[in-house]
């Protein structure tokens, strides 16, 4: 099962600890450092799944999912949110928006694992 | 036809059906599942425009004279569309005030004058009791149609009529004075009238179309067979045979505008009743479409009625109903009947309940107060048994009217008259929502005349046309005085009675209140009433009181319990404490606020005229000069700014909190992440499993950095810090902060400077904390200097007032529209990707500090040319000014 994966996040050790994770899961890794990079390179690669953070630097993450979900040729992309914010009324904006899922973060990397592969069986 | 025990125990069984919806939507509203808190509801409600005149009378205006009935349906139409926003402004004021029926609206504008708020009930009770008599002239020729047998003659203790009238008195009597409520709501009530505009509208819509394709081949058929005859082909057009009349269109246009806001049954529905502003927008639309419904089939009903009886063949008015029994559909014809009732029953249960609270309020409770002056009685349950009285009065009296009246007029005459009379108001009202130079003594005197001329030209003379009066004085005018015939008045003929009537009366009545108005200046009492309404929009929030005296809290309580009962009373009280709030009722200040909030509550029970005048027998008030009211209205307006102020500072905290949420959870997550994954993997490489717990190490001091930060922010934003007061050295502090970060430069390959003078003076002020603002800024520059060919220069001057430091730093710099930025929590400058490790919290923390001391610090950069942070701190500080 060797998916392609789009981290967007703006933490660099994040963006390690995701990396690793993903890589250890067997998928091809990318990253995208602020939300105009993380939309380009979705247009660009068309992954099959994207962690995206919430607080980006010049779009926020519920920006960028908007713009993929309106955007039919990437109706097949996985959107999996991961926020410091964990207050109800942003997981509710985040499926809104129409994220595939939603996490808070710190996150468990046991979840987080097991959120991926259960998306991208889906899939 | 129809028996007339089956017509009437139809009648009754749907009245029984109306009190069912009632009760069923009362019993919805007290287990809070409301049902008219909806905005169709409210739209049908204010369906009860149109009445048994609509129903019956506007086919027959059609039959006699073609599309004449259409400016009736063409003013609401036009209002809706135009004055969505002045009924907005209307149901706000008297939310705001508690205002409860429109001879209140116009009182409580003029300063709360009882004599305008007796004067306006008198004209709304004067000019309704025709069209309440219409109403039952229109039950009662329904009846006879149906049943033959002959309504409104006779002994009067054999007229069904009567009994009818009766009925629907105790009917309204159940439904609008069950219990007081201090804002004169009646849900049961307003779901049942919603409930009947749809009967009516069914009934007429099945009366039109039983006619159109079941007596002839469709509308289109109708209009040609009627433009084949001489007899009814002018009807399809405008103003009959001879030219179009645009004078008497525009009139009657006007006048239904008019009537559709300022009729009392319109005012309650509309704006009393109101639960949401909101329904507004929806009624703009959707009462216009209701209107258009309901007249869709008048015009071939109409025809088709003329073509089936022949002209004069039938009376047209009950055509709904002779039609459907003349081809042997009596259940259709019993249907018709029924919307006809729903009709009448819903204008006159309205329009009573909506006057009797005008009459109890503003004529029979000032008298009450000035008999029974002894403040101990008890009169919380007068208000109620008064309405319940001019209910069954108001019923009986419409009953005599149309005894008298009623045979010799058509109902469309007889409802124009109302029309007529309640446009009086339209001035005062007007006037007062938008103009604030407006006065009591202009609008009594636009008022009176109005009224005087309406009487004189149009309510007389339709009485002596019935016989009642030597009808003379129409022709010769009184005392052989033609210039003052009422119909043609100052000689001014050629207009039809109505255009006649309501051209000079609204002339005398607006000219009148504006010249008067103009002649005098507002008293403060009504200039500050003007300002409540005018400006309501400005003023919902933080309303100013323009009140100033002394009163006492047992009096005031001792009021509320005389007016409004024991528990009504008690519960304002202690909503009132909490709300403050206050430990308990007895802790409530009995200052302007209170008084006013008691005022405003006992106005909806008694109307704000009589609330106004027991209030001022219980405290003691001290008349208001101009000069005060504008104090207190910048009172106020400062009031509103503190509020803001507060609003926006709790946002701010709740950003804070956020933005610390989020800090903090960013560190820990890399931590939690980088742990779970080597725990979860024994198997990682020596070198993997350093560089991970570098990072955790790295994450951690980041996280302990932050909590000492917020904790320190916290403390200092709270007041709570401790500051120390040295004696402080600058030269001396300076080198011992470039030392402490000798190493970092060192690291990034940067050099630093300092230029001082010689000796400066001693500063006094926390050491330690200076030393941080240094660190602080001295940090930020090693982060952002380009690695390897840095350059920090820091440069201490001095003069008389105020030692200032600078640190310049030959990085990127910071672009104009961050540079505020970077003194707020959590904004760190640089671009994200490769931003450095910080808390966002260390400028604003230096700049807090430095502030502490009375001093200031600022950024000055220009982008690609570096940045230069500086702050100066004077050599003595005012320490009130800083404050602790």
């Amino acid at each position: 099962m060797n998916k392609r994966v789009l981290i967007a996040d703006d933490e660099p050790n994040i963006v390690i600890s995701l990396e690793f994770l993903m890589k250890r899961e067997g998928h091809a890794v990318s990253v995208a450092r602020d939300g105009p990079s993380a939309l380009e390179a979705i247009r660009g690669t068309r992954p099959d799944l994207v962690l995206l953070d919430v607080m980006m630097p010049g779009m926020s993450g519920f920006e960028v999912c908007q713009a993929v979900r309106a955007d039919e040729a990437l109706a097949g992309v996985k959107i999996l949110m991961l926020s410091a914010k964990g207050r109800d009324t942003d997981i509710a904006k985040g499926s809104a928006m129409g994220a595939d899922a939603y996490m808070t973060k710190p996150f468990s990397t046991k979840e987080l694992a097991e959120k991926v592969r259960e998306l991208l069986s889906a899939a | 036809m129809l028996s007339a025990p089956l017509v009437l125990a139809a009648s009754f069984a749907y009245l029984l059906m109306l009190f069912g919806v009632a009760h069923w939507a009362d019993r919805r509203a007290r287990a809070g599942r409301s049902v008219i808190g909806n905005a169709w509801v409210y739209t049908l409600s204010m369906g009860v425009y149109c009445t048994a005149w609509t129903y019956f009378g506007s086919i027959g205006r059609a039959a006699s004279s073609g599309l004449w009935f259409l400016p009736i349906y063409l003013g609401p139409t036009l209002a809706m569309l135009l004055a969505g926003s002045l009924l907005r402004k209307m149901i706000r004021i008297a939310r705001t005030y508690r205002i409860t029926s429109i001879a209140d609206f116009i009182a409580s504008r003029y300063g709360k004058s009882r004599t305008l708020a007796a004067l306006v009930t008198l004209i709304a009770l004067v000019g309704i009791l025709p069209y309440v008599a219409l109403q039952l002239k229109a039950i009662a020729s329904g009846l006879t149609v149906l049943t033959g047998t002959h309504g409104g003659s006779g002994p009067w203790w054999s007229d069904s009529t009567l009994y009818i009238a009766l009925a629907l008195a105790g009917f309204t009597v159940a439904f609008g004075t069950r219990h007081l409520d201090t804002s004169e709501r009646h849900e049961g009530m307003v779901a049942a009238i919603a409930f009947e505009s749809v009967v009516k509208l069914l009934a007429f819509l099945a009366i039109g179309m039983f006619v159109c394709w079941g007596l002839f081949d469709g509308p289109g058929d109708i209009f040609a067979r009627a433009a084949a005859q001489p007899a009814l082909s002018g009807l399809s057009g405008l103003g009959g045979e001879s030219k179009f009349a645009g004078g008497q269109w525009f009139a009657l246009t006007l006048l239904a505008m008019l009537s559709v806001i300022f009729l009392p049954r319109q005012f309650q529905v509309m704006v009393v009743e109101n639960v949401d502003e909101r329904h507004v927008q929806r009624a703009t639309w959707a009462f216009p479409a209701y209107l258009l419904l309901i007249n869709l089939f008048v015009l071939p009903i109409a025809l088709g009625g003329l073509l089936h009886f022949g002209v004069g063949g039938a009376d047209p008015e009950t055509f709904v109903l002779s039609l459907p029994l003349a081809n042997g559909q009596s259940l259709l014809a019993l249907v018709a009947f029924i919307g006809g009732l729903s009709a009448a029953t819903g204008m006159v249960i309205v329009e009573a309940i909506a006057v009797s609270t005008m009459v109890s309020n503003d004529l029979v409770m000032p008298l009450l107060l000035r008999l029974r002056h002894r403040a101990s009685s008890d009169l919380s349950g007068v208000p109620l048994a008064v309405r319940r009285v001019v209910i069954v009065a108001l019923l009986l009296l419409g009953y005599l009217y149309f005894r008298v009246a009623g045979e010799a007029y058509a109902l469309v005459s007889i409802g124009l008259i109302s029309f007529a009379a309640v446009a009086q108001f339209a001035p005062a009202l007007l006037g007062g929502m938008y103009w604030k130079g407006g006065t009591r003594a202009g609008a009594l005197a636009g008022l009176l005349a109005g009224f005087a001329l309406w009487s004189w030209t149009l309510l007389l003379p339709s009485i002596a046309k019935s016989g009642w009066l030597a009808i003379g004085f129409l022709t010769d005018g009184p005392f052989g005085i033609a210039l003052l015939r009422p119909e043609q008045l100052l000689g001014l003929s050629g207009l039809d009675s109505l255009t006649h009537a309501l051209l000079w009366s609204l002339l005398a009545n607006a000219g009148l209140y504006v010249a008067v108005s103009l002649a005098r200046a507002p008293s403060a009492r009504e200039a500050t009433q003007a300002l409540l309404f005018v400006d309501v929009f400005q003023r919902s929030a933080g309303a100013p009181v323009f009140w100033r005296g002394r009163a006492r809290l047992a009096e005031l309580q001792q009021l509320a319990t005389r007016f409004l009962g024991a528990e009504p009373a008690q519960r304002l009280f202690a909503d009132y404490a909490r709300r403050a709030g206050l430990a308990g009722v007895e802790r409530i200040a009995p200052d302007a606020q209170l008084v006013q909030h008691v005022e405003t509550q006992l106005a909806g029970a008694i109307g704000s005229a009589s609330a106004r005048a027991v209030m001022a027998s219980v405290v003691e008030e001290e008349p208001l000069a101009p000069e005060d009211i504008l104090r207190m209205l910048d009172e106020a307006s400062q009031v509103r700014a503190l509020n803001r102020q507060l609003e926006s500072l709790d946002r701010l905290k709740d950003d804070f909190m956020s933005s610390v949420t989020h800090e903090l959870r960013t560190p820990l997550t890399s931590i939690r992440a980088f742990a779970e994954l080597m725990r979860d993997d024994p198997e990682m490489a020596t070198e993997q499993r350093q560089q991970f717990l570098g990072l955790v190490v790295g994450e951690a001091e980041r996280l302990s950095r932050l909590v000492n930060q917020v904790l320190d922010m916290a403390k200092i934003e709270s007041g709570h810090a401790e500051w120390r007061n040295d004696q402080i050295d600058l030269c001396e502090l300076i080198a011992h902060a470039v030392q402490t970060t000798a190493e970092v430069f060192r690291e990034r390959g940067a050099v630093v400077s300092v230029q001082q003078p010689e000796s400066v003076p001693t500063l006094h002020a926390d050491r330690d904390r200076l030393l941080q603002v240094l660190l602080n800024l001295l940090s930020n520059a090693a982060k952002f200097v380009p690695a390897g060919s840095g350059r920090v220069e820091v440069r201490l001057t001095v003069d008389a007032r105020a030692a200032q430091v600078e640190v310049a730093d030959n990085g990127p710099g910071v672009p104009v529209d961050q540079q505020q930025l970077v003194f707020e929590k959590f904004r760190q400058g640089g671009d994200a990707a490769n931003r450095p490790q910080g808390t966002g919290l260390g400028l604003p923390i230096s700049r807090q500090i430095v502030e502490h001391f009375g001093g200031r610090m600022w950024l000055r950069s220009e982008p690609g040319r570096g940045a230069c942070f500086a702050f100066e701190l004077p050599w003595t500080r005012q320490q009130e000014e800083t404050g602790a």
